[in-house]
């Protein structure tokens, strides 16, 4: 995920700025081209017999699928306990992760000696921890908000310990000058001048987090999205699968949008 | 002029770092020992330690790496192979960047591995899905890095070029692609950190293949301290891979 923030910020600097009106209109008209062309492509694929037709059934029943499964309630109790995992998960490692990155950022032999851990330990595949979190944590919700803690742990912290190195080096000096408590220096300097670099690794941290709370449940669990999802595919029902996908990336997308926006760094 | 102190060196954090490592472990075996933690939950470091011998023996550790290593060929071969033209496809065509870039950048935001039922449900429980999972989880960086790296590439190489009458299959393959190579890489290096996190993920969660499956395994039988030395091992593998892919693209740079 650490690869988001570099492709968001490089596509943010793309933008319309070097078009006008007329550019913005063709790429609308290029984009809704390339999406009833893809749309009209998978239903005559879907309709053709090439392919077994529940692998890739028809948009009319998956649109059914997608509209029966936010009509039933158990989507809304899954969507909830995932919801929740997401958050407690961004809590705890996100918390974490802006304390150590603090210390790690502010304090350059400490940054030394610790950081190459968490900096090569940030890329390790996160989901191998899951049958360590079940030892610790049980089956249930926690051992998921475990994971995904640990997940989002990383992200957070090397983001705020390079926001950190990054903080104009005057408004250290002028806290110090004020004789300001560390506590102080951490709340009146040092977080509001890092808002950006630690927003930002929230919001990836927020990517890893959902990616790996909703793996954990695939995996072993008996509420939750990706316990939904599995289910749906152990009664090999492909709409609802589809349509339960498309849901998930599109909450997933939404709840990324909106953490960008609050960064300023959305595409 | 006087050699700074030790503990002015650079080597002093690296000591500290790993003295802080190792004590972690010496003060959990003692932990564990006076049975402050549960040995039922957390087994003794020297345990661990002593199972990679049992698990590089008993557990076939070198057919499952090479299982792995032939996944993450195939996928890394794949994400160059697909990624590197869609970037320059996307580079060549204004109209097209302007409408797919930010898509891409939302793919590789994407949930995408959770689709891994979709794909059991069309390649079967398979090497086949373990690939196709990861190159599309590896595929979005690699096409936004070689756009930037070819939009990056100064006018005056391209100008070259154009007064030398390149055709444009000539211009990539002589000027942009040699002067993008860094950045390009830099989206290689992500794209297979991606692959790596995906296949040994996949290999876990659908419990076949490789190094991913060994930890499954494991954790099944209730074999605490080779879960452990598993995991220990896939961390590893993960931090060498990372750290030559950093190496190559550090090498790489200064071509710039």
């Amino acid at each position: 995920m650490a690869a988001t923030g570099q492709v968001k910020d490089f596509t943010a600097t793309m933008g319309w700025a070097r078009g006008g009106r007329s550019s913005l209109r063709s790429t609308n008209l290029i984009r809704i081209g390339l999406l009833l062309g893809m749309g009209i492509g998978w239903e005559a694929l879907s309709r053709s017999g090439l392919l077994f037709r529940d692998v890739v059934p028809s948009l009319f029943s998956i649109w059914a699928a997608i509209w029966k499964l936010v009509m039933n309630p158990a989507f809304y109790a899954n969507l909830q306990v995932t919801a929740w995992e997401i958050f407690a998960s961004l809590a705890i490692g996100g918390g974490l992760g802006v304390a150590v990155g603090i210390i790690l950022g502010a304090n350059r032999f400490l940054g030394a000696a610790y950081e190459p851990y968490v900096y090569y330990l940030a890329p390790t595949p996160r989901i191998i921890f899951f049958p360590v979190m079940i030892m610790w944590f049980g089956v249930g919700v926690a051992s998921k908000i475990a994971l995904g803690a640990l997940s989002c742990f990383f992200t957070v912290a090397l983001s705020t310990a390079g926001g950190m190195r990054e903080i104009d080096k005057v408004l250290i000096r002028v806290g110090r000058s004020f004789r300001a408590t560390p506590w102080q220096m951490a709340m009146k300097i040092y977080l509001p001048a890092m808002r950006v670099p630690v927003l930002n690794g929230i919001r990836l941290g927020f990517g890893t987090a959902t990616v790996t709370a909703l793996l954990a449940e695939t995996k072993l669990s008996n509420q939750g999205l990706g316990f939904m999802i599995m289910q749906i595919y152990s009664r090999f029902d492909m709409p609802s699968l589809y349509g339960l996908l498309i849901i998930v990336f599109i909450l997933a997308g939404v709840g990324n949008l909106i953490l960008g926006k609050a960064t300023g760094t959305s595409a | 002029m006087a050699s700074p102190s030790f503990s002015q060196s650079r080597a002093f954090p690296i000591l500290l770092g790993a003295s802080t490592f190792i004590g972690a472990f010496v003060a959990l075996e003692v932990l564990l020992r006076y049975g402050v933690v549960n040995k039922y939950v957390v087994p003794l470091p020297s345990q661990v330690l002593m199972s990679l011998e049992r698990i590089v023996v008993e557990e076939n550790i070198v057919g499952r790496m090479r299982d792995t290593a032939w996944e993450m060929f195939v996928s890394c071969i794949a994400v160059i192979v697909l990624g590197v033209p869609m970037g320059a496809l996307l580079y060549r065509w204004q109209p097209l960047r302007r409408a797919l870039l930010d898509w891409v950048a939302a793919l590789a935001a994407a949930p995408l591995v959770l689709a891994f039922p979709l794909f059991l449900v069309i390649f079967g429980r398979s090497a086949t899905t373990v690939i196709v999972m990861s190159v599309i989880t590896g595929l979005a960086p690699i096409v936004i890095k070689t756009t930037e790296g070819l939009l990056g590439v100064r006018s005056v190489l391209i100008n070259v070029g154009r007064s030398l009458k390149m055709t444009d299959a000539q211009m990539l393959r002589m000027i942009l692609l040699p002067a993008a190579l860094p950045v390009i890489f830099s989206g290689i290096r992500l794209s297979w950190t991606f692959v790596l996190i995906s296949v040994v993920g996949i290999e876990f969660l659908i419990n076949l293949g490789g190094l991913g499956q060994l930890i499954n395994d494991l954790a099944e039988r209730y074999d605490l301290p080779g879960t452990y030395g598993a995991i220990g091992f896939v961390i590893l593998v993960s931090v060498i891979f990372f750290m030559l892919l950093e190496r190559v693209e550090s090498w790489l740079r200064p071509a710039r």
